[in-house]
């Protein structure tokens, strides 16, 4: 017989954008992965470039050269927008997790509510905060340096 | 209950990484308003202040923590990522494997830069 593997992610990575009748949590759900996959990958070779300063000045000097102009600027922002997304998100699904902001459970009486619904104004204020970062981000990257 | 641990750890990583990512980004992106961990002037890179950050045993600890928590928060979420995808038990266990290695390999070596920076700076 075989064994019961529960409920697998039948839909894949397609799951995470077209999985159906999803909300803007779904959405907040997808943003959170692809900048956590893209900060993972900029991580990783982060520990390379600024492994060089192990070897001393010319080798830092060198590879800080090699990630100067105006395109690794937009990538050093868009890694910033990344990690303010990621971040703000983040301390909100770990609220959620702990049972913070979804309210308690109620019967299921018409019309209807979910925990998404008391979440919603958290979701929303992270959001606007989120959008804030990115502003004063971008104003720090482009207009004050 | 190994997954429930490993998952708890997961988020109070991300707790630790919220305020040492929150250090490392304020230091180099607020620099007009942090000039006290950029006493050379300048930029940031720039090498002299480099030395000078490098030469504190708080920031190469900071440093440390930062990268294995960060190499811990990050190849945990990409393997639950994986595992949604619903390899099979085999596979698993191999990328389990093959990111236990990687971690392991990039704490070592992200370590090890640490720690002979540290040396350089305070030789400087």
């Amino acid at each position: 017989m075989e064994k019961d593997r529960g409920h697998p992610n039948r839909l894949g990575i397609w799951g995470w954008i077209g999985g159906g009748s999803w909300g803007p949590d779904r959405y907040l759900y997808t943003l959170h992965r692809i900048t956590g996959l893209g900060l993972l990958f900029y991580f990783v070779v982060h520990i390379f470039v600024t492994s060089s300063r192990a070897i001393g000045q010319s080798a830092w000097e060198e590879s800080m050269m090699r990630v100067t102009g105006p395109l690794f600027v937009l990538g050093e922002y868009l890694v910033f927008v990344a990690v303010a997304f990621h971040a703000i998100n983040g301390v909100r699904l770990v609220f959620a997790e702990l049972g913070l902001g979804i309210g308690k459970p109620i019967e299921p009486i018409y019309p209807y509510r979910t925990c998404l619904d008391d979440q919603r104004p958290w979701a929303i204020g992270a959001l606007l905060l989120i959008v804030a970062l990115v502003v004063v981000g971008a104003l720090d990257f482009f207009v004050w340096h | 209950m190994r997954d429930q641990k490993l998952w708890t750890w997961h988020l109070a990583a991300g707790v630790i990484i919220l305020f040492l990512l929150g250090l490392h980004m304020a230091i180099m992106h607020l620099d007009a308003l942090l000039g006290i961990f950029n006493p050379a002037g300048g930029h940031p890179i720039d090498w002299a202040n480099v030395v000078a950050r490098g030469q504190s045993l708080a920031f190469t600890t900071t440093y440390i923590l930062l990268l294995g928590t960060a190499l811990f928060h990050g190849l945990y979420g990409l393997r639950n990522i994986l595992f949604e995808l619903d390899p099979a038990p085999p596979l698993k266990k191999a990328l389990s494997w093959v990111l236990i290695l990687v971690g392991v390999g990039l704490f070592i070596f992200g370590t090890w830069a640490a720690w002979v920076g540290y040396q350089v700076a305070s030789q400087a």
